[in-house]
């Protein structure tokens, strides 16, 4: 039984890395990797480039138009379900400077 | 995953280096070797580096440190830096005792990225009790030592017959002290917990109890906590998968040296594997004891024409050689292995016994397990 709640971010926030969360680009396989205690997941390119804007700084909608000005097709419903799955492992936290969150 | 026999084998994810088996704690359900003083002759901090850069260089990501009590090895912040410019993900698996303010900002300063703490109980008389020492207060100073710092706290709590209606008033102490997530795991029968499984099986009445009440707390605790309910798999229909399968995605260094698929294999009747005598690379790879029971070719029915053999690799191969003599055997927690009974017999008299609440535990101690051999230690 895990209890992760399912999260839905919204176009303001800001996502960061959790702070025990570790993005690393492993030579060994070539690829990103997001390090967590029990859990190694490997990224694909977009993955690793959608993380790397996740700076507590962009909100998701800018992370969607910064993506956009380098990659030909951004599904903007997959890059949210990709973020709404990391922030309900804990992975990524939501800050919103300006609203503030419950 | 490729099989092992046309030579491409994954290469690890996890590196569980258990730096001694050294504790200040007593716990009945340690899954420690019986023979704890065997592993006496401990890498020296140099080989524990060269391990190190040999695990990252085979793939490796994430380095559990563990023990027995890894704070007792002095070098441990040097270990963790090590690890940490090497690029790995370092987890410290502590009792806590030993983790003063000094020796965590120390560890913080190597670059620790994660730390989980055990807890024995919610209250000091029982905690102490459980594990042989007293250590309640000094756990919850450094659980909260860990959380000044800035580090997320992940307690682990090991469930047994004696704690296992107290899950509870543990998970009020877990809120309190602002844990980010908790890990509530029923014991696994190996080592000192093997032996004294008669002492520690809880009756089904307990774990139906603790069930509503994980249920009842994931509801409340709701995107504040995470809480994490590891089944025992004495009451599951299936096996666990365990490790992930074998020689398949993690690998055990023991204080001595020894390479192992998981940490309890040490008590199956297969050849050592030790880095003091070979490359990391060659024991991951070709080493017999990892080829053993790597992919599924080497399994009997009923694992070998059954549908989830992919997803549980037919359990634990100790497990199946403690019940049964034999590691090549279905692991007889499965409901379908011809050897169940030997676990529904263990369950039964598990309620049984919870009724008369009279058993005696083997507190771990170097020497104190009178009869090695019985229950299969390192021969
Ligand atoms: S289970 Fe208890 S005795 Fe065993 S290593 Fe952990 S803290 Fe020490
Ligand atoms: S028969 Fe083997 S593979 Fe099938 S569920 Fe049982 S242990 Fe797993």
């Amino acid at each position: 039984m895990r209890s992760t709640t399912p999260v839905q971010t919204a176009s303001g926030d800001r996502p960061r890395l959790a702070r025990h969360v570790r993005l690393r680009f492993d030579p060994a396989r070539g690829q990103h990797v997001l390090l967590t205690p029990e859990a190694v997941t490997v990224l694909n390119g977009t993955g690793a480039a959608v993380l790397e804007l996740c700076d507590g700084q962009r909100t998701v909608t800018g992370i969607v138009a910064e993506l956009r000005g380098r990659y030909a097709s951004v599904d903007d419903a997959e890059v949210r379900r990709f973020l709404d799955r990391l922030a309900a492992r804990r992975c990524l936290e939501l800050g919103d400077a300006e609203v503030g969150r419950a | 995953m490729r099989s092992a026999v046309d030579g491409a084998v994954d290469a690890p994810l996890g590196l569980l280096a258990e730096l001694t088996y050294r504790c200040p704690l007593h716990c009945s359900y340690c899954s420690n070797p019986l023979d704890l003083a065997a592993y006496a002759d401990e890498l020296t901090t140099a080989e524990w580096r060269r391990v190190l850069a040999e695990a990252r260089e085979l793939g490796v990501l994430q380095l559990h440190l563990s023990g027995g009590e890894p704070l007792l090895r002095r070098d441990l912040a040097e270990i963790v830096q090590y690890a940490a410019e090497l690029g790995l993900y370092t987890n410290l698996i502590t009792s806590a005792l030993g983790l003063t303010p000094r020796r965590a900002e120390q560890l913080l300063a190597a670059g620790l990225d994660h730390v989980q703490i055990s807890l024995q109980a919610d209250e000091a008389a029982l905690s102490d009790r459980l594990a042989g020492t007293p250590s309640f207060e000094r756990k919850l100073a450094a659980a909260r030592l860990v959380k000044d710092l800035g580090w997320p706290l992940t307690l682990n709590v090991v469930l047994h017959r004696h704690n296992v209606d107290r899950i509870a008033g543990v998970l009020e102490l877990a809120e309190q002290l602002e844990a980010d997530r908790i890990e509530l795991a029923h014991t696994q029968y190996y080592g000192w917990a093997l032996r004294n499984r008669g002492g520690l099986l809880p009756s089904r009445a307990q774990l139906e109890r603790a069930q509503g009440v994980v249920r009842a707390a994931h509801e409340r605790l709701q995107g504040r906590m995470e809480v994490i309910y590891v089944l025992p798999d004495y009451h599951s229909r299936y096996p666990k998968p365990c490790m992930g399968g074998w020689g398949r995605r993690q690998l055990t260094v023991v204080p001595d040296g020894g390479v192992l698929p998981c940490p309890t294999a040490h008590t199956l009747p297969l050849p050592r594997a030790s880095v003091r005598e070979h490359p990391l690379r060659w024991i991951w790879e070709r080493s017999p004891l990892f080829q053993r029971f790597r992919g599924t070719e080497w399994m009997p029915d009923p694992c070998r024409s059954c549908d989830r053999r992919e997803l549980d690799f037919g359990g634990c191969r100790c497990q199946a050689f403690q019940l049964t003599g034999d590691a090549a055997r279905t692991d007889p927690v499965c409901h379908l292995s011809p050897d169940h009974g030997l676990v529904a017999e263990a369950v039964a008299a598990a309620d049984e016994a919870a009724r008369r609440r009279d058993a005696v535990l083997t507190p771990r101690r170097p020497g104190a397990a009178r009869h090695p051999g019985t229950t299969g230690p390192r021969a």
